[in-house]
């Protein structure tokens, strides 16, 4: 293996945590910084002819190459676990912007009580109140603590939205069921797909309070703090699984590459293949020394550094503790160890899909364009009468739908799957169809959860992460309940013909959920049950920083983008103003 | 060396009026009256003929429009068999091959390019079949691999950019009123509620002005 020269720090992953720490780092201070990203390098300008829906949409070329690389996942943990070998429930991207090029950059905050969910939960509730085998934890930080960071957030996305609490005052039209903001949002509202505006006079005549959903994919031209200008969203219906063509969806290559590359003290070396932390366990504290890696060359390499961040989305922050043998690996039998614990997954389902006698233009929207409401996702809900526990938000977006994936969606009264019935079915249907959506909260339970899998390797050798991973009843009430009331709404929206959501059973990862799979080093006020503390800092290595939803204890109904940045931002500020002048624990 | 294989189209067939891309080169075919012969890169041509054939039974050339054979499904499922999907280059592909529950996908060893070879074995003289034989013995196998394979693959041959040799003429999108890749629909998004809006289709081609390598291409 070569050495090469130390460096301050190294920073493992270059998507939108580990570019922003790096962007952080670098404009404001003179530290020699090395960004390690595993897939290709890219840029804004890349994305001028991508508009393209089978080899972008459906042939994922933006995601994690699984022939080198995937997870296996099981139900329960008396099965044997089987590789995930083609996409599916979850799409992490792969190289620099990871996922964060892909994105629908749908921006929502968690709600204030997600951060202290145990206790407010049992306060309200009482000790018994979660299920019986959760495994919920406070993260160690309150909403109020976390508000200013997520300000910052908005404004370096330029998030357009409509505020429903400023500093607690509700104001009609925002989502009044939200955390307070200490500002509007920096830009307004999107242009609104015909599908949304349906969703929002039916929401709004049922007695919800649909507001605009909040949109990294701007409405009009920004500039934002760090100087970044950018121009506003064209609807053209590009965005998942595609970066933006006109460079209106915030992106790492838009929003954090252009600050980065005009600073000298930051290196972006693509195609390294990171393997493994290296630490000194003898020293006082304990310390990383670096990481290996394996780059393009195909060379082996170890780059020491002074401060390590892992950037590397859930699956492989997670990973590369297991395989470098930090700290201790969760074991849901005794309860002991922590790497790997509280893996979660949002409830995402397709809660009503409906379909009316009116064309809807579906092909113009945007990821984010779109009309939610919230009323049951809000940490003062009325609980009687229901029989599960936290809620989530309903939401109808106008994605921008392709003929490839979105052909032949019909009503279930038709039977054909192929042939004329079905071929003219399927036309008439076409722009004639739209899902209304239920995003839930996840809670932790003690069996879900990763380790190492016994049996598969990647394409160097190394042992895959394995999922034990499933749905319980609080998640199968949950879209129980969600179910009917997105039907009655898609009803008054005046839609001939409704498919309800069948219901959740066994974890499917053959379907698109979402890409927000968090846990596995999450963050908490103690050693004895987290692996970082709200710093991201690691308990027992102090100069190793753990970046992204593996941190999160439990799974919000929101979108995880924003709390990812908002706490990026908040470590970045403690090792800036505090651990680079004292070294050491900074919680 | 494989014996070269073409399969032979006639402008009437495409519908005679499309522009294709053939060889990388476009032909305007409603200028031609003769047939053309496309070389084909995985196919046999008895194995095309009997592709052809069963995509336009999953998407007939009916009342309600043009379907597979106008499209040229057959052609793009050649190329994409041909390129690195049709040789899972990024499935992971490592064994035990296991069976598994359905929730966990696909767990098989074979290749699109194995499962079609396979699936087409049981089909041979399809083409030769009367649209109600086609049907019958489609009915057959509606549970195989092979079959969903050939379903998901006549769609995306149906709607794709016709840069990957399916939509040929875009008579598929035109069939559901899709635009392709328009570089704005700021002034559309808002004006058109309820009614269709329905701007004549571009390519990826036409729209951008830049060539774009397909995935099929790529090694």
């Amino acid at each position: 293996m070569k050495t090469l020269p130390a460096v301050d720090a190294v920073i493992v992953g270059g998507g939108w945590a580990g570019l922003l720490m790096a962007k952080e780092l670098a404009q404001r201070t003179s530290l020699n910084i090395v960004v390690l990203e595993r897939g290709p390098s890219r840029r804004a300008s890349d994305y001028s002819t991508d508009m393209d829906e089978l080899d972008y949409a459906i042939r994922f070329r933006m995601m994690q190459d699984l022939s080198k690389e995937t997870v296996t996942l099981r139900h329960d943990a008396a099965r044997r676990a089987l590789p995930l070998r083609q996409h599916g429930a979850f799409l992490p991207g792969s190289g620099v912007g990871g996922s964060g090029e892909h994105w629908n950059a749908q921006v929502p905050r968690f709600l204030p009580d997600c951060f202290e969910l145990l206790t407010k939960t049992s306060e309200k509730y009482g000790a018994n109140a979660l299920p019986e085998s959760h495994a919920v934890r406070d993260w160690g930080i309150t909403y109020n603590e976390l508000e200013p960071y997520y300000t910052r957030v908005d404004k370096l996305l330029g998030t357009s939205g409509q505020a429903g609490n400023i500093r607690g005052k509700l104001l009609d039209g925002g989502n009044i069921f939200e955390g307070w903001r200490s500002e509007a949002y920096p830009t307004p509202p999107t242009k609104m797909p015909y599908f949304s505006v349906l969703f929002r006079d039916a929401a709004k005549s049922l007695g919800y309070h649909p507001y605009p959903a909040p949109s990294a994919n701007i409405s009009q031209t920004y500039t934002n703090p760090d100087g970044i200008s950018r121009g506003g969203c064209t609807y053209c219906g590009f965005c998942a699984r595609f970066g933006c063509m006109v460079g209106a969806k915030a992106q790492p290559t838009n929003l954090l590459l252009p600050v980065i590359e005009k600073r000298s003290n930051v290196t972006l070396r693509a195609g390294a293949w990171v393997r493994r932390i290296l630490f000194d366990a003898v020293s006082k504290p304990a310390a990383a020394r670096g990481v290996s890696y394996v780059a393009s060359s195909g060379d082996e390499i170890f780059q020491p550094a002074s401060l390590v961040f892992l950037a590397s989305w859930t699956f492989n922050n997670t990973r590369f503790l297991l395989l470098s043998g930090i700290g201790e690996p969760y074991d849901p039998a005794t309860g002991r160890g922590t790497v790997g614990s509280n893996l979660t997954h949002q409830v995402t389902v397709g809660a009503a899909t409906a379909f009316f006698d009116r064309p809807l233009n579906r092909f113009m929207g945007s990821g984010s364009a779109g009309v939610l409401f919230s009323d049951f996702d809000r940490d003062d809900l009325d609980r009687s009468g229901l029989n599960f526990m936290r809620g989530g938000y309903f939401g109808a977006r106008g994605y921008g739908f392709q003929p490839i994936g979105a052909f032949g969606v019909l009503p279930n009264s038709i039977k054909a799957t192929w042939g004329s019935e079905w071929k003219k079915a399927a036309i008439s249907c076409y722009d004639r169809t739209a899902t209304i959506g239920f995003a839930g909260e996840h809670l932790a339970y003690k069996t879900n959860f990763m380790d190492l899998d016994p049996v598969y390797k990647d394409a160097l050798g190394d042992p895959l992460l394995r999922l034990t991973l499933d749905w319980r009843d609080n998640e199968r009430k949950m879209a129980a309940f969600a179910t009917p009331i997105a039907v009655q709404v898609a009803r008054a929206m005046g839609a001939r013909e409704i498919n309800p959501f069948p219901g959740l059973h066994s974890y499917d990862a053959t379907h698109y959920n979402s890409t927000h799979i968090q846990g596995g080093t999450i963050m908490g006020d103690s050693p004895a049950h987290s692996v970082v503390s709200p710093y991201l800092q690691h308990w027992q290595l102090p100069n190793l920083f753990i970046l992204g939803g593996s941190t999160f204890p439990q799974n919000a109904s929101a979108n995880p983008t924003p709390t990812v940045l908002a706490f990026v931002y908040r470590a970045a500020d403690a090792i800036v103003d505090r651990y680079l002048k004292h070294p050491g624990p900074l919680a | 060396m494989r014996r070269r294989h073409f399969l032979t189209l006639s402008a009437n067939t495409l519908g005679g009026f499309l522009v294709y891309s053939l060889d990388r080169k476009a032909s305007l075919l409603s200028a031609q009256h003769k047939p053309i012969r496309v070389p084909l890169r995985f196919f046999t041509e008895a194995e095309a003929l009997i592709v052809a054939a069963a995509a336009s039974r999953i998407l007939p050339s009916d009342e309600s429009g043009p379907g597979a054979r106008e499209a040229g499904v057959a052609i793009f499922i050649d190329r994409q068999l041909a390129g690195p999907y049709g040789r899972d280059r990024f499935r992971y592909t490592q064994p035990p091959f296991e069976d598994a529950p359905r929730e966990l996908g696909y767990q098989g060893s074979a290749t699109p390019r194995q499962i079609y070879r396979d699936g087409l074995k049981g089909l041979q003289g399809f083409h030769f079949l009367a649209p109600a034989a086609q049907d019958e013995a489609l009915r057959k196998i509606e549970s195989t691999m092979f079959f969903s394979l050939l379903r998901q693959n006549t769609i995306e041959g149906m709607f794709c950019d016709p840069l990957h040799g399916g939509n040929a003429g875009m008579v598929g999108w035109q069939l559901i009123g899709f635009p392709g890749p328009r570089m704005s629909n700021f002034d559309e998004i808002e004006k058109y509620y309820g009614k269709a809006f329905r701007p004549k289709p571009v390519s990826l081609r036409q729209a951008t002005g830049s060539k774009v390598r397909p995935s099929e291409d790529e090694p």
